[in-house]
């Protein structure tokens, strides 16, 4: 008997095609929407970790004044070189102390030329941010010392500058300097703060302030602390020296700050849980919608199932065997759209994940929880209408309007 | 399903039967007491005007509603003690029903509508399909068995449906008002094919109408009035 009532809760799912298909749309589009978000949701997280750890290990960024709203850095004193200095010989815990200051210039060779961003700094700079060549070299000593116009480049400026021509050993202007590449930066893509990263130059300190700047000052310090040195520690040593240094009195306040990128990473960490919190919650909102659909559809049908209910009760079936029917459809409608649900919110998700450059990070529990919604709307909402149905006298169910 | 060893000579046998609607004052008495005998083989109409009980009776025969008081023996099996799903299984065994409105299944083939009795006979898909075809055939619809409901005429309808009811080969087929949506000349094919079936198959029919037209068709006429039997006699003018 069971396969005779599969077979009729088939034959009743395709004749009323329309009716079938809205309820597996509700069904699909509930499971499918929440899949789909917290999937995004969730690869942006892992984005966002993935992004940190590339930013450099237990990295420190120091810069002068104070961060916060209102507060600018141009007031305060900048670094000067006997500061480094200090840092560098002072500074036991740290593995690299780089100094930098920054400037916006247009990079020019042949008939490219494009705007981009200017580091002066040394090769410590490379050790902190943990950023590799692919090709050519660092500065040598003499270099930094003697402010040669070097210039290493990040991916998108070589790309911009000179397509699929050689860059290593040409000479670039920036600004009116004309500069050597000396070595070409490893791509690191886009920043969580949606920055290209690799829209940059990179040139000796020196030569920076002499023929770019026009000034001695150093608006950044990135250091990197020793493997198995906690950051903390580190952070202090340098508030010490630069509060000596910058004959900061007991009790005033800081004319600089420190940062560790692993505060601003968790920050952002939570940043992306919350987000995917909120997509979360969009894709709830879609399920309870998608679920209110399988039950506008299903109670509509009631007044046409009623009456055959009425019928199918009058020729002598019997009420567990018409409950039975209701029940294998609605579970049968249910199975189908959740099936199709999860292959569409998984599709979507793959998609976007491409598209965004995010990683496809899948959490079975929500696939699983979406479904059992969808399917326990369905059932519900096909089955308790139809067993009112069945209670009613066959008679009384056939004059149903 | 005839057995000739039924202890009851009647197929149908209503002992007192009182059916009640509400309660003290707004007391409705759709049936009142009513005594009435059924034989094998019978062509009875049940005439009368709306609210004298005749669909009440009908409900009850068809043992879709339980009586408030008295007894319902069909076959001498006391219907009013049988629970709802023992109710279910003697109309699946016994019983056919052609409704006014035809009720049959939409979007649902000829074939596959008078098939859906069968099926819950528990008669595999081959046989039900050759005995739902004959069915057909038998009401003169050789051919269209194919065709859904909305692509029939009113009265093809009402064969399929007769077809649906038929196809169990009951003992007793209960028609509803079966030609009130049909016109004259429609009407007087489904008589005449209900007639046909009682004389040549000796099914018994018992038929509710308010066309005296449609009810000289019958062998026996009923008149229900508020709920009692008025008047209850033989119709000679019936072949």
């Amino acid at each position: 008997m069971f396969f005779e009532t599969l077979k009729l809760a088939i034959q009743a799912i395709a004749r009323n095609p329309l009716r079938s298909f809205l309820t597996v749309l509700g069904i699909v589009i509930g499971v499918g929407a929440v899949i789909a978000m917290v999937t995004i949701g969730n690869g942006t997280t892992a984005r966002v970790a993935a992004d940190i750890a590339k930013l450099g290990s237990n990295l420190l960024f120091v810069r002068p004044g104070q961060f916060g709203p209102g507060r600018s850095s141009a007031e305060a004193k900048p670094f000067n070189a006997r500061d480094i200095a200090a840092l560098k010989t002072q500074l036991h815990r740290a593995r690299a102390v780089a100094p930098a200051a920054q400037t916006i210039v247009t990079a020019i060779y042949g008939t490219e030329s494009r705007n981009t961003t200017i580091s002066g700094t040394d090769n410590d700079f490379f050790t902190a941010l943990d950023w590799q060549l692919t090709q050519g070299r660092s500065f040598l000593e003499g270099e930094i010392r003697s402010g040669r116009a070097a210039c290493i480049i990040g991916e998108t400026v070589r790309d911009e500058l000179f397509g699929n021509a050689e860059a290593l050993g040409q000479r670039i202007r920036v600004n009116k300097v004309s500069c050597e590449v000396i070595g070409l930066l490893a791509a690191k893509g886009q920043s969580s703060f949606g920055t290209d990263r690799d829209d940059i130059i990179v040139m000796p300190l020196r030569t920076f302030q002499r023929r770019i700047a026009g000034n001695t000052n150093i608006t950044a310090i990135y250091i990197s602390a020793r493997d198995g040195v906690q950051t903390a520690k580190v952070q202090a040593d340098i508030e010490r020296l630069l509060r000596e240094r910058r004959n900061i009195g007991p009790g005033a306040e800081d004319d600089f700050s420190v940062r560790d990128m692993k505060e601003v990473a968790q920050t952002l960490t939570a940043t992306t849980t919350v987000l995917t919190g909120l997509l979360g919650a969009v894709a709830g909102v879609s399920l309870l919608v998608g679920g209110i659909g399988i039950m506008n559809i299903m109670l509509v049908s009631v007044t046409e199932r009623t009456r055959e209910i009425g019928i199918r009760l009058a020729i002598g079936a019997q009420e567990s065997q018409v409950l039975l029917q209701f029940l294998v459809e609605a579970i049968v409608l249910s199975l189908f759209g959740g099936v199709i649900g999860i292959m569409a919110g998984l599709g979507i998700a793959a998609l976007a994940t491409r598209a965004i450059q995010i990683p496809f990070v899948l959490d079975p529990m929500i696939v699983f929880f979406a479904f059992a919604f969808s399917a326990l709307v369905g059932v519900l909402f096909g089955y308790f209408p139809a067993r009112r149905a069945a209670r009613l006298n066959p008679i009384d169910a056939l004059r149903h309007e | 399903m005839h057995s000739p060893a039924d202890k009851s000579p009647a197929l149908i046998e209503l002992k007192a039967v009182s059916k009640i609607y509400g309660a003290g004052m707004a007391e409705v008495r759709a049936l009142d007491s009513v005594d009435l005998s059924i034989d094998d083989g019978e062509f009875v109409a049940i005439m009368g005007p709306s609210g004298s009980g005749k669909s009440t009776a009908m409900n009850m025969l068809g043992c879709l509603d339980r009586p408030s008081s008295g007894r319902y023996l069909f076959k001498g099996v006391d219907v009013g003690a049988l629970s709802r799903n023992q109710r279910a299984l003697l109309r699946r065994h016994y019983l056919g029903f052609v409704f006014q409105g035809f009720n049959l299944l939409a979007r649902t083939s000829a074939v596959e509508n008078v098939e859906l009795p069968l099926i819950y006979r528990g008669i595999a898909a081959a046989p039900r399909r050759r005995q739902a075809m004959k069915a057909l055939a038998h009401v003169g619809l050789a051919g269209r068995e194919h065709h859904s409901p909305g692509e029939l005429s009113g009265g093809q309808q009402q064969r399929v449906a007769i077809a649906r009811a038929i196809a169990t080969r009951p003992a007793v087929l209960l028609a509803d008002e079966p030609t009130g949506n049909l016109d004259t000349k429609t009407s007087l094919e489904i008589m005449e094919l209900l007639e046909r079936l009682n004389r040549d198959e000796g099914l018994t029919v018992i038929m509710v109408t308010h066309e005296a037209e449609m009810a000289a068709y019958a062998g026996r006429i009923i008149h229900f009035l508020d709920g009692r039997i008025d008047h209850d006699a033989t119709n000679r003018d019936a072949a």
